[in-house]
Parts: C-alpha cells; structure tokens; sequence
C-alpha cells in the first residue's frame, strides 16, 4: 500500500511541477500578484509530495518489504539499518528520487526563505526549477518507477554491493548531489535574470550564497568519495581519474570560476555574459555527470545500474535545458552591458585569469573524458584516455594557476600594482625558496615545484590576516582587528589555504609514498619505509552479514612495538562477494596502510604494506577549503539580505 | 553492443563483484629480482588499462588477464626489450585500446593540442575584453536637452 501512495504522491508532485513551470511565467509577464504567488507554494507543495514518495521509500527499504522490486533488488533483511537507509539511493531509482527530493528542497528552500527578492524575480526562478523537475520527475516516473511492484514477493532480498556497505559511501551521493543539484539554482537565477533582461549587482550578491552552498556541499562529497576509495579499494588509490570522478570534478572546477567570477559581478558591476554562461554551463555539467552516471555511456565502477534507454532520455533532458538557456542567452547576452572599466593589473583581471585556468582545465578533463566516445561513435576505433594525460594536462595547469592565487587578493580593484602585491609577499617567496630547497635535499625532484608552489600560497593567503592584524600594535589589538575582518574575507584566506595544505598532501602522495609487497607467515615480519610489520596470527571471524579472515599485525620501530593493527578480507554471501578491510594507523603526518592478501598453502599470505606521508593533508584540505565556503557563507551581507534594487 | 557502449553492464559489474574490491594487483611471485627492472615494469603496467576491469591499470587489476599481461611485460624486459619496444609488443596483441597515454595520432590531436588551444584562446579572450573595456568611449556623452535644462536651473539658483 505504502509503495502505491508513494507513486501516487510522485505523480501529484509532477503535475504540481508543469503548473509550476508555466503559470508563474505567466504571472511574471502579465504583472499578475496572485499567479506570481503561486510559485511560492506550489514549490513548497512539491517538497512536501516528493518527500512524501521518498519517504514511502525508505519505509519499504526499512521495514524489507521485499514486493516491492527495487528492495528485493537492492536490500537484504539481514543489513544494519544504516545500509538499508543508505540502500534507497544506493541503486538508479532511489538515487534519481533523491536528485529530485534535493531538487525540490532547494526550490522549497528559495520560497521560505528568500524574502528580500523582487516578485517577478522569484517567480521566474521557481517556473526555472519547476521545468527542470517535471523533467526529471517525468524521467522517473516513465523510466525509472522506484515503486514497481514483484508478484511472487520473494523471501529475502539480493543484498547491496558490499563495496557500498561504508559509511563514507552511504553519504557520498547525497553531498554529490546536494552540489550538483545545488548548482540549478545559479542556473534558475541566470535563466530567469535573462528573461528579466536584467543582470546587477543585486542579482550576484542573491545567487551567491546558494553557488556558494552547492559548491561546499560538492567540495564534500568528492572529498568523501576519494576518502571512500582510499580505504575501501585496498591499494591507497586516492582518485582515479575514473569518467564519474570527472564527472564530479567538472562542475567543480566550473562552480569554483563561477563563485569567483560572480564576486566581480557584486563588487564591479562587470563580467557579466560571462558570469551567465558560467552558471549555465556548469549545471550543464552537472546534468552531463548525472547522465553518465546513469546512462553507463562510458564504462565505470560507478554504473552499477547503467541503461542507455535511459540515457537517451536524460540526454534529452540536458539538450532541452542547456538548449534553451543557451539560445535564450543568445537573443538576450548582447543587450546587457560590457562593464565598468578596470585596468590589466588589478583584481578584476587576477579573477578573469583564475577563470581562464579553472574552465581550461575543465575542459581538459573534458576531452579527455568524451573523446574516446567520440572516436569509438565517429570511426568505431578505441581509445584510452588515461591518468598519465589527465596529469599530464592538469598539475602545470593547477600549479600556475595556485600560484597567481597568492597575488590576486592582493591587488586591488580597478586598479593594482602587481610589483607592491609582489612585494608584500616576500615573506611567501621566503618560505617557497626554503621549502624547494628542503624538499630537493628530499630528493622529491619535480614535486619541489609543486611544495614550493603550495607554501608560496599557504603563506600568502594567511600573510593577508597578518598584514591586516598589524602585529606591532599589541596582540590584543590585532587579535580585535583579525575578529573585526568580514567573514567572506576570512573565507577567501581560509579556502585558498585548504588548496594549499590538499596539493601538498597530493604532492607528497605523488613522491614519497613507500610500498612492500611479500609473503608472510604468522610470526615472520617484513618492513616498509622504517616501519616493521609483523604478522601475528589470522583468524576466522563471523560477522552480522559477512565472513571474515582476520589478521593481526604488530607493528614496530627500532625493535619496540608501537602499535597493533587488524586488516580484514570480508567475504559476503548477498550477494557473494569479497572487500578488503585495509588496516590503517593514521597519524596527522602519516598513515601506514597494510592489507591481508592472497591465501597460499602452508598459512602463507600476500601482505601489502605501504607508507603514505601527508596523505591525510588531501582530504584535510578540502574540509578546509568547505570550512571557508561555509565562514564565507555565514557573512553578515549575505544573511542580511541585499539591499532594495535600485529603481530600473 | 548498443550505439554508445562497448561494455556489457553485467559484465563490468561482474568484473567489480570479482575484482577490483580485492587488493592490490601485483603478487610477490611475479616480482623481478632486480629492483630497477621491477621498477621499469611497475611504470610501464601502470600506463596500461586492463581491459577486463577496465578502470583499473595492469598494475592495480587482479583480473587473470592483468596478471598475464603484467608477466608478459615482465618477459620482454628480462628479454632486453626497451619501453618502447615492451609497449608495441602488448600493443600489437591487445590493441591501442589498452594504452593509457595514447599516442599523437589523427585522432588524438584534439585530445593533445586541444587544451593548449583553448588556454591560447582563453586568454586571448580575456585579454580582448580587458582591453575593449579600457577603449571604451571616455568622452562623455553630450548631455540631453532635458539634462542641459536641469544644469542651467541649478547654476542660476543653487538652493532648488
């Protein structure tokens, strides 16, 4: 019963979705109060019915009400509840219900709270998003009904990937998705600014903390992904230059030149075709990375649940809105104006060239990610494209553009004076010297390029505080003046330092990291990187839905046991496969990662050991980068509101 | 086969089932006893895509069909085969398909210049818009009748 009300509440929330989509249009034309109104509630009648459906869902995933597919697919009753939750949107229908139920909490999100914003403004962003969720939910409800009914109900379920059964995966895709989907609403914004005909200051500073939201929330899940497959997969990997984590990383490095372009928008009045097209296209890519997900146009661990009868529809989908948009942005981009002047040394520039590294690298990752679909559909060849290109393309790239990061917040609007800025970051330049030097004595050869890089930046987002804070004056001062500084400042220092403090983690992973690969018996040792790792014993374990064999490892240094470390092989019955339980001894500086292999006859065991140093950085850092976004995000001008429009 | 994929789903997700949630690839008995030549073969695995799990390199997969190709590259080494001539070896039985780092080729260029080109253009782009901006007319647009009106008001009687 649960299951058919869902549907039927899906259903409602569609039709609800096409009423949304025209009549606040409507409304916003004809100057007509009542039908502009309607957007408002409509949008929240829509979370309300899509919340209802997922909601319906998740009771039959809790409760193992096997008759219905999806669950006896996907679920088992022997799961923890954790995974059964995390079972809805771990397949393709209950993942699609979740893109939607974001997508409406967002557009419930903009009807309760945004108060400040003129009318017709609303309204047209509201019929935006209505668009694009009649879109999708009509996608779920033709292609991809969660609810589908299975007669004979079978007694027990097939079980999730146990590859999935983590908690940093169970909460991957809807950080994921709360910034894909978050980025619509710059999308609806830009939409609707060009059927106003009408792109300002006010407009920037309105979209801003939504793009600033959906960038933290994407920041977060990427990061818990690659952290998922550092410790899930068994080898250390830490990204993989996979087609799905391109697919995240592309509106990443777009959302990322959007936040930065708006703020000239804000601030100067300027850069605003573009700063559109960036909002534009970055949910484009946004839609792109859902359609390869789901479509499994391009072979990837993550299709789990691919379909191409699905991805043509979804591709449907993304030429309708990225069409539209583009050929309304086409009639309206050459009315609005060119800008304010500003010279070629000031910050206006300093963001157009962080703009020009982050879209080119982009589309790198671009070419890279389709081009082996194109040549396969245009001369039925095969190509591979794979992570030596990608870093071949992206590390020069990411390194100039990290260090014109330290120089650009140091020169000032309209006009700058790049030798002063330079100037002010002699105590940078100082500390990236030392640092090059230190890490060639390292031997780290190339990498030093890339460590002094991230000290040049790591100090010189900090030596802004700093300068400001004025030191000679008493620390209880400059402490008074540091708290004095806006929040966005502080998140600007904050985010750029996390960039920093991740490429030193990616830098170190890419020099120093350590591997020994042997065979063990109980009580034999080997060592990597000064550490020695002796294998104790291995045991049978039984788990609550697995099988496992458990090995103990002493680990020592200089002969004196330090630690014990317990890495696991699970074998899972529903449905039947192995995970490698890695174990690992993190320390902020370090992680020694081992994992039990290979049985041989005799109690021999394949044993890897590796030695990571500062990997941890890479995964810190970008927590840093999302504690900016949100220091940026809790900014006094944002929650305040904008003031009122100027009269046009 | 459909129109866009070359991979069968179930197959891909049968090769993730078996696979690639095991560890790493590379077994102690297939090691070279000199540690250099282990290391050229560990670099030159690494740019080569297993063809069974396909996102996973020869040197981290452990389909079997890796772990042939891991101890065929192996092979020609101790054989005293250059890089180059261990890459045209697997290439010529497995096919440009498990290339990693594909050549410059007619259809590579895209994928090789394509990046340079749009870095070019992007800054190109910039650099004519900053300079469009500061060529933009300065004189100052004669006022209108009305504007002209509002200024000789002003100048006779300061106070309205």
């Amino acid at each position: 019963m649960i299951a058919e009300v869902g549907l039927f509440s899906l259903v409602l929330a569609f039709t609800l979705a096409v009423a949304q989509a025209t009549v606040p249009l409507y409304g916003a034309a004809v100057g007509d109060g009542r039908l502009m109104a309607f957007a408002r509630s409509s949008a929240i009648g829509q979370l309300l019915f899509v919340a209802f459906a997922f909601g319906s869902l998740t009771a039959a995933f809790v409760v193992s009400d096997f008759s219905v597919s999806l669950v006896a697919q996907h679920s088992h009753s022997a799961k923890p509840l954790m995974y059964k939750i995390s079972g809805v949107w771990g397949n393709h229908e209950g993942s699609m219900l979740l893109w939607v139920l974001i997508l409406a909490i967002f557009g419930g999100a903009v009807a309760a709270f945004a108060r400040n914003l003129p009318d017709t403004l609303v309204a047209r962003v509201l019929a935006v998003q209505g668009m694009i969720g009649a879109g999708f939910l009509a996608f779920i409800l033709f292609t991809s009904n969660p609810f589908a009914r299975l007669d004979p109900a079978p007694v027990n379920g097939n079980g999730l990937n146990p590859l999935l059964q983590d908690p940093g995966l169970a909460t991957h895709p809807p950080f994921l998705y709360l910034g894909y989907v978050g980025f619509s609403m710059a999308f609806s914004f830009a939409v609707a600014a060009l059927i106003e005909g009408r792109v300002d200051p006010a407009w920037a500073r309105w979209v801003r903390p939504w793009t600033l939201a959906a960038w933290a929330f994407l920041t977060m899940g990427i990061m818990l992904g690659s952290l998922w497959a550092y410790y899930e997969l068994g080898w250390g990997g830490w990204w993989f230059w996979d087609p799905v984590e391109n697919a995240s990383l592309m509106p990443w490095l777009a959302g990322t030149a959007l936040l930065h372009s708006a703020i000239v928008v804000e601030k100067r009045d300027a850069l605003k075709r573009w700063t559109i097209l960036l909002a534009i296209l970055t949910f484009t890519l946004s839609l792109i990375g859902t359609f390869l997900v789901r479509s499994g146009v391009i072979s990837s661990v993550h299709s789990f649940a691919s379909d191409p009868a699905r991805g043509v529809f979804i591709l449907g989908l993304l030429v309708a809105t990225t069409g539209g948009a583009l050929t309304l942005y086409a009639i309206r981009a050459p009315q609005m104006k060119l800008g304010n002047l500003f010279a070629f040394a000031s910050r206006e520039t300093s963001l157009i060239l962080n703009n020009v590294f982050l879209v080119v690298t982009c589309g790198a990752i671009f070419i890279g990610t389709f081009l082996p679909l194109f040549v396969q559909i245009s001369n039925g060849d095969q190509l591979s494209v794979g992570a030596p290109v990608y870093n071949f393309f992206f590390v020069p790239l990411a390194i100039v553009l990290m260090a014109l990061m330290a120089i650009g917040p140091l020169l000032s609007w309209k006009r700058g004076n790049i030798a002063a800025a330079l100037f002010r970051l002699k105590v940078a330049a100082v500390a990236a010297l030392g640092v090059a030097a230190g890490t060639l004595l390292l031997q780290a050869g190339w990498a030093a390029i890339a460590f002094a890089v991230a000290a040049w930046l790591l100090v010189g987002s900090v030596w802004v505080i700093v300068e400001r804070m004025n030191l000679s004056g008493g620390l209880g001062a400059a402490w008074a003046r540091a708290a004095g500084l806006p929040r966005s400042a502080w998140g600007m220092v904050v985010a750029h330092a996390g960039v920093a403090v991740c490429a030193i983690g990616i830098a170190s992973m890419s020099v120093w990291t350590a591997e020994t690969v042997t065979l063990l018996k109980a009580g034999q040792a080997a060592s990597v990187a000064g550490y020695e790792v002796r294998l104790l014993s291995v045991r049978d374990e039984q788990g609550p839905n697995y099988t496992a064999k458990v090995g103990r490892f002493a680990v020592s240094i200089g002969g004196a046991q330090i630690d014990e470390m317990i890495a696991e092989k699970r074998v899972y019955p529903n449905p039947g496969s192995e995970t490698t339980e890695a174990a690992l001894r993190v320390r902020p500086l370090d992680v020694l990662y081992v994992t039990l292999g290979q049985g041989h006859p005799d109690g021999v065991w394949t044993v890897r050991m590796y030695h990571h140093p500062l990997v941890v950085f890479i995964w810190g850092g970008a927590v840093i980068m999302v504690l900016g976004g949100l220091l940026s995000l809790s900014d006094r001008r944002l929650r305040v509101g904008a003031p009122r429009r100027a009269a046009a | 086969m459909n129109a866009f994929g070359r991979t069968n789903p179930l197959w891909l997700l049968l090769c993730v089932l078996l696979f690639s949630s095991l560890a790493h690839a590379v077994e102690p008995d297939e090691k070279l006893a000199d540690p250099a030549l282990e290391a050229r073969a560990r670099a030159l695995t690494a740019e080569l895509r297993c063809v069974v799990c396909q996102n996973q390199s020869v040197d981290d997969s452990d389909a079997p069909l890796a772990k042939d190709i891991r101890v065929l590259v192996r092979e020609r080494i101790m054989a005293g085969d250059t890089d180059e001539e261990v890459i045209d070896y697997i290439v010529a039985r497995y096919g440009r398909f498990v290339l990693l780092n594909p050549p410059l080729s007619g259809d590579t260029v895209l994928l090789w210049f394509g990046p340079g080109i749009l870095l070019v253009v992007g800054l190109a782009l910039a650099y004519l818009y900053v300079r469009r901006l500061n060529r933009a007319p300065v004189a100052p647009q004669p006022l209108s009748p009305a504007e002209e009106d509002a200024v000789k008001r002003i100048i006779e009687d300061p106070r309205a």
